[in-house]
């Protein structure tokens, strides 16, 4: 069952738009989107909450019509089709597992209506109880069990009918620190098994960098990049982006121009380093750059290093230390450095500092 | 429960050196004191009255009404079956069998209408914004304003031969005669589902309400049809507003007086009715009193039946 992520598209959202409510109280949820969901991905919209995330999902399941633009499922347009005639199902942030039904009940709810016999019906509740491993809970009522039994129970009911695309509403986000993570990693195993095409939402970025094969952020009704989450995270387009996942150095800079595939800018202190410019745009003038605190280092040979400053503050977090370093404008950059045994120079607060960094850890952003 | 802790910690903590039986039997004289009032309601003015009647259903008639003190099974016979004048031989009283049919007939056709249109009602009540809900709930209960005579006969204007609906069927020219609305079942019918409609839509609306809404997404995310997920999700968790509005529709149908008796005249009697008669016009107590008990034995086996049959449909089916 193991499919590789295909090239053609499961889902194609063409410039949808969703408009909330009418005349002064209307609210744009959705701003002119296109994405193209693969088939057999993972993929993640991500953003924080309001973000539009969960109409785009709303929007694919059918609970919701787009104000303009169109959906289209395997190339055919499902944008007028009631949710119960699209072969997509959703997890629910909830779950919303049917209170008046057994576990198995609720993973045959699907099949049901879809009027299969009985025989198979049985056969797939039996596949789907092995496959989330519910199979002693089966007779039990929904209210019976534990919120991680009731996510697997719900997986199952929305796998069961073996939709083309399965949609995950934030479904992990009703449960405790360690059962999502046990979680997160049942999900991806559960996605590799059916090779079903997973849209994911969250506003969990570390959920969606460990889970997704792309991630689209989302703010404000748009998507604002779409990417890997190794591009996602190493090469933010915008500042919300690379703001909104991880933490992130801010820096000015003036674009000196670019030489086989990379740029050149000179920052504030005068000193000249390589950046990578944002995906489809041509940089010119002034350019915000944004360099992740693991990617710098500090050295103690200050004069040589591209930017100086004197360490403001350090902070011990067990694995690494975040080194604050306050930059001759007034600017803070952090640091961090993991812990080993014996690593590197210390550096107390007070102390001056170079910082370097490798060459393609500046990104240039769009903005 | 929390009312006996609260009790029980206020006595604790008054007399530490007491003991736990000793207080477990205040927390429990606590909970009686709460309980008196409405017990004795029901002693006195339920309890008490129907072993009356009860007992009276076992007497002779008085000549003038009453009951003379000297013990009969006359009343409980006369029930089902009457004595022939002349030669004493025995068979069935056929009005009071028809009036018992009707009386079943009509209170389950009351309940069965009154869910018909009180669930797409109580259904509309309980998607409307939060806080316009209680405007229409308030429309729902302004009948009950009104005293239950008066709509009777508010009703009668509309329905009777010179009223408004024979009067403007009339005028263009869609009946030559008056329609004979007054005075039939169908007129009974129409009385009592608009009396005891509100009873439906309340507890309906109540149980509406509480009903999470994302199961019925999850219902049509699930290949489910407006159809079936009305059969199959709606209604199953709506069951017990379904239940409580069929038991508070069906019971006040079957012994009701007003409506039969204004619109259904003398002719088209029900169950309340023929009570009335024997206790009135008819001076026969003992019948009477039967006949109640009657009434209250088919409410208890009714009752019985449909909470039988609902809680079994519940389990049944899915595994």
């Amino acid at each position: 069952m193991d499919a590789p992520v295909g090239t053609s598209p499961a889902i194609d959202v063409e410039r949808v738009s969703k408009n909330f409510g009418s005349g002064e109280d209307q609210v744009l949820a959705l701003d002119d989107v296109s994405v193209a969901i693969r088939k057999n991905e993972f993929f993640t919209l991500l953003g924080p909450s309001g973000c539009g995330k969960t109409t785009l999902l709303r929007l694919i399941a059918g609970f919701e019509h787009p104000t303009r633009g169109r959906i289209l499922l395997e190339g055919a347009d499902i944008s007028p089709l009631p949710p119960y005639r699209r072969p997509v199902n959703t997890v629910f942030q909830n779950y919303a597992l049917f209170p008046h039904l057994t576990v198995a009940g609720n993973i045959a709810f699907g099949l049901e209506m879809l009027g299969r016999p009985r025989p198979e019906i049985d056969q797939t509740v039996q596949a789907m109880l092995a496959l989330v491993k519910m199979r002693e809970l089966k007779n039990r009522r929904t209210s019976q069990i534990s919120g991680g039994q009731q996510q697997r129970v719900a997986l199952a009911r929305a796998l069961a009918p073996r939709p083309k695309v399965l949609l995950l509403d934030e479904p992990l986000s009703a449960l405790d620190l360690k059962l999502r993570k046990e979680m997160q990693i049942e999900l991806k195993r559960l996605q590799h098994e059916t090779g079903i095409t997973f849209v994911f939402v969250t506003h969990d970025q570390e959920e969606a960098l460990t889970m997704s094969d792309r991630i689209a952020v989302m703010s404000g009704g748009r998507i604002l990049q779409i990417g890997s989450p190794r591009d996602i995270y190493d090469h933010p387009a915008e500042r919300f982006v690379a703001n909104f996942i991880g933490d992130t150095n801010f820096l000015e800079a003036e674009w000196l121009g670019a030489s086989n595939g990379t740029g050149t800018v000179r920052l504030a202190s005068g000193a000249v380093v390589e950046a990578s410019p944002p995906m489809g745009a041509t940089p010119s003038g002034k350019v915000t750059i944004v360099v992740r605190p693991e990617h710098a280092e500090l050295t103690r040979d200050v004069a040589a290093a591209p930017l100086q400053g004197v360490v403001e503050n350090v902070v011990y977090f067990g694995t690494d230390t975040h080194y604050h370093v306050t930059l001759p404008e007034g600017r803070e950059f952090i640091v961090r450095r993991q812990n080993r045994r014996g690593g590197g120079a210390s550096f107390e607060p007070g102390m001056p500092a170079g910082i370097v960094f490798a060459d393609a850890a500046a990104q240039i952003l769009r903005d | 429960m929390s009312l006996s802790h609260a009790a029980l910690g206020e006595l604790g903590d008054a007399k530490p050196a007491a003991g736990a039986a000793e207080l477990e039997r205040r927390a429990m004289r606590v909970r009686f004191g709460l309980l008196a009032p409405a017990l004795a309601i029901l002693l006195f003015a339920a309890i008490g009255p129907l072993f009356i009647v009860l007992v009276y259903s076992f007497l002779t008639p008085g000549p003038y009404g009453g009951v003379l003190w000297s013990p009969s099974l006359e009343g409980w016979f006369r029930v089902l079956f009457q004595r022939d004048i002349f030669d004493d031989s025995i068979n069935f009283q056929d009005a009071h069998l028809s009036i018992l049919w009707r009386s079943v007939k009509l209170s389950g056709a009351t309940t069965i209408l009154a869910l018909i249109v009180g669930f797409p009602t109580a259904y509309f009540i309980a998607t409307r914004p939060e806080r316009s809900r209680n405007a229409w709930l308030f429309l729902i209960t302004i009948p009950f304003w009104t005293n239950l005579l008066i709509r009777t006969f508010a009703i009668q204007e509309v329905i009777r031969n010179e009223g408004l609906i024979n009067a403007v069927l009339l005028k263009f020219g869609l009946i030559a005669r008056p329609l004979q609305l007054m005075f039939t079942d169908g007129a009974i019918l129409a009385g009592m589902l608009y009396v005891y409609l509100p009873l439906m839509v309340l507890p309906l609306y109540a149980s509406m309400e509480k009903l999470d809404f994302r199961l019925i997404e999850a219902g049509y995310d699930l290949y489910a049809n407006r159809f079936q997920v009305l059969r199959r999700v709606i209604i199953p968790l709506v069951k017990p507003g379904i239940i409580a509005g069929s038991i508070l529709v069906f019971i006040p149908s079957l012994g009701a007086y007003v409506t039969p008796r204004v619109l259904g005249g003398g002719k088209n009697m029900m169950l309340g009715n023929l009570i009335e008669l024997q206790f009135g016009q008819g001076r026969n107590w003992p019948l009477g009193s039967a006949l109640s008990m009657t009434l209250l034995a088919i409410v208890m086996a009714a009752l019985l039946v449909y909470v039988r049959f609902a809680a079994k449909s519940d389990t049944s089916g899915h595994g």
